[in-house]
């Protein structure tokens, strides 16, 4: 573990005097805990996703499409990536729900070449849920965060009215390129676009970097080979997969006894 | 003039005694140019070396990766950074420094100065870019993740360089962390003509200015960069900053002073730091983040950095204003060695900066190849402090050796000397 102990110590006390400032309620992730472990703010979130719970009530399937790069697979090891991942978590945790996940890659596309193609997209393949992954590769190429949020923006509204929910899921943590890429803004304008249209994010960065800290992961390592981007998209699966599930507001064990 | 700042600054000719912000005026470096100094050689005014040192030791603590010193930094705690800090006492000084070469030797060897400045940043500029492209092409070929195949993609420009040195001499292409000096080039650019107006009336300047960052908000002016996007730093913005700089050095500040002594005023900055604080605390614990009202967020939200955004403007002015308010320009602790090590970072503004850029390159090299470890983040953080701290008070030794043992005429030296715009 590197980017372990005190860093992750100074936040909390960072965030302790800030919180002591603020208000109540500050609930810190244990981090001495093991196995994917993740603050709660991460894995939940306000927003219902009103499509999602009807098709899992009233049709008792779940049809899920990852819009991704390639940040959203592992050459070689698709099966171990966290879309393949997810499919396989959401049918242990909804029984007798047909789940089904594809991921379509985009690579070496911005989000504003990707948004125009995802209302036909859905139309077609019709997902309950939509999870689209990105801004890396806007990051990569500084993209003016206007464009990049009028594409959001658009891309959200189009498979919204093509009839899926949406999840949008941010960039990577990724310590070792941060002198040459700036993920900060495209961060910022994905929590404020997914804010502006009701619309969850999945806070890949955040979740990464509380497991670089937390010693889950050394993100930091320059070769690591491959079994660390598989448990990395193991527990991206794992979080998602509980994100999924708190964004429907239904409880699993409900679906059960609905039969 | 060899900072041993010995003591306490007072009012120089033309420059206002109760200024904005890290107010002060950093007296014109070199010794030698006197020909026109009527009043008694000021001391110089070490406000604005403690400020500009600790905007300097906050960009590097800022390009570092996060640890428990990124926590000190001032953008945790509101809109503004360590850089609205940097081009306002830059513009200050410039103004100070310069207004005052504009007066004694004349608009042409003033604005010749001033091209030597330029000069010299860009070629700071250049270097600093040279380092990062042996840095970036070390990790291009030992950097191995399988789990970043997609970021190891912002690699694909050093497939071709002719392109891309071409457009990092032309200012286009910035790696991260570079987007500082560029800006400061460009204002430094259009200072001849900025000083030329603001000593005939500082106000026009400012209203001219005022305008033209109107008119960047209403026409979205901006300078593109490559390979895609903009300027980081929107110059077109920015230099509202570097003109008010400007503006107070050159007697605006005076004139605020009874507006900065009021309470009104005090109150309010008071208010709105909390506003501030409250806001960014739910950046950082999104606990907090549906607390804020929606309408709040729609008009707030992007805060826009490039642009300088009216709230980050607005933050800065704020801080000056208690600043100015609490910490007098004859405070004793300004002569505290304690404080030492900022003031000199402060007087070798230009030197310490690219020091730092490089330090943080270097500084995240260490932490990627040799070892990471929040104990080494620390260290790191704080030897770079150190060399930093080190090296401003080498070059402060250098230039009061060099001013001993020459004779007394003009050093051409002048610009590089600390204190200097």
């Amino acid at each position: 573990m590197r980017a372990g102990g005190f860093a992750s110590l100074g936040r909390m006390l960072g965030l302790a005097l800030l919180g002591a400032l603020a208000a109540p309620g500050l609930a810190m992730a244990d981090p001495a805990a093991t196995g994917c472990d993740a603050p709660a703010y991460l894995l939940s979130t306000d927003i219902t996703l009103g499509r999602v719970a009807a098709s899992l009530k009233t049709d008792r399937k779940l049809d899920i499409l990852v819009i991704g790069s390639r940040s959203s697979s592992i050459s070689s090891a698709e099966s171990t990536a966290y879309p393949a991942r997810l499919q396989t978590l959401l049918r242990d945790k909804l029984p007798g729900i047909a789940v089904n996940v594809s991921l379509e890659m985009r690579v070496k596309r911005t989000a504003g070449e990707v948004a125009p193609g995802l209302g036909p997209l859905v139309a077609e393949r019709k997902p309950a849920l939509l999870i689209w992954q990105t801004g890396t590769y806007d990051a990569i190429r500084s993209i003016d965060t206007d464009e990049f949020r009028t594409a959001i923006s658009q891309g959200i509204d189009a498979s919204q009215k093509a009839g899926a929910d949406v999840i949008l899921m941010n960039l990577q943590y990724s310590p070792r390129t941060e002198t040459m890429i700036n993920p900060a803004p495209y961060l910022d304008t994905m929590r404020a676009v997914a804010q502006e249209h009701d619309v969850p994010l999945f806070d890949r960065f955040a979740l990464m970097r509380h497991w670089n800290e937390t010693g889950e992961f050394d993100l930091f390592s320059p070769s690591p080979g491959i079994d660390l981007a598989m448990r990395v998209h193991n527990c991206l699966a794992r979080a998602l997969s509980a994100f999924v599930i708190d964004a429907t507001k239904i409880n699993p064990s409900e679906l059960r006894t609905l039969r | 003039m060899t900072p041993v700042a010995s003591s306490v600054a007072e009012p120089i000719a033309g420059a206002p005694p109760a200024s904005l912000a890290p107010p002060a005026e950093a007296l014109p470096p070199s010794p030698p140019l006197q020909p026109a100094m009527r009043k008694p050689a000021p001391k110089r005014e070490l406000r604005l070396d403690l400020f500009r040192g600790l905007a300097l030791w906050l960009i590097f603590i800022d390009h570092l990766p996060a640890n428990v010193l990124t926590w000190l930094t001032i953008r945790n705690y509101g809109f503004s950074d360590a850089t609205e800090i940097f081009i306002f006492i830059s513009g200050y000084t410039a103004a100070f420094v310069y207004g005052r070469a504009m007066r004694d030797q004349g608009v042409v060897v003033a604005s010749a100065r001033i091209m030597k400045r330029v000069w010299q940043i860009y070629v700071a500029h250049v270097f600093l870019f040279t380092i990062f492209l042996a840095e970036i092409s070390y990790v291009a070929t030992s950097f191995q993740n399988p789990l970043y195949t997609e970021e190891m993609g912002i690699l694909d420009f050093l497939k071709q360089p002719d392109v891309t040195i071409v457009q990092a001499l032309l200012l286009r292409f910035r790696p991260v962390n570079m987007d500082v000096l560029p800006l400061y080039i460009v204002l430094m650019f259009f200072l001849p003509p900025l000083l030329w107006t603001m000593r005939r009336s500082p106000d026009l300047a400012l209203a001219l200015a005022t305008l033209l960052y109107a008119a960047t908000w209403q026409f979205d002016l901006h300078l593109t960069a490559y390979p895609s996007g903009v300027w980081a730093f929107n110059p077109y913005a920015w230099q509202l900053l570097f003109v008010f700089g400007a503006w107070c050095a050159m007697g605006g500040a005076q004139r605020l002073s009874r507006v900065l002594a009021s309470n009104i005023t005090l109150w309010m900055s008071v208010a709105y730091l909390l506003a501030a604080f409250f806001i960014t605390l739910t950046w950082h614990m999104p606990q907090l983040y549906h607390i804020l009202p929606k309408w709040l967020e729609q008009w707030m939200y992007p805060i826009d950095k490039p642009n300088l955004d009216v709230l980050r403007f607005a933050h800065f002015l704020a801080l000056a204003a208690i600043t100015v308010r609490f910490l007098h320009r004859d405070w004793r602790g300004l002569n505290s060695p304690w404080l030492r090590p900022l003031v000199l970072c402060g007087q070798h503004s230009l030197e310490i900066f690219c020091l730092g850029i490089f330090l943080a390159f270097a500084g995240y090299f260490v932490l990627a190849e040799i070892s990471g470890g929040a104990v080494m983040h620390f260290f790191v953080s704080l030897a770079g402090i150190v060399i930093m701290s080190g090296s401003a008070w080498l070059f402060s030794w250098y230039k009061s050796a060099v001013a001993k043992g020459g004779s007394q005429k003009t050093s051409p030296d002048a610009d590089l000397a600390g204190g200097d715009a």
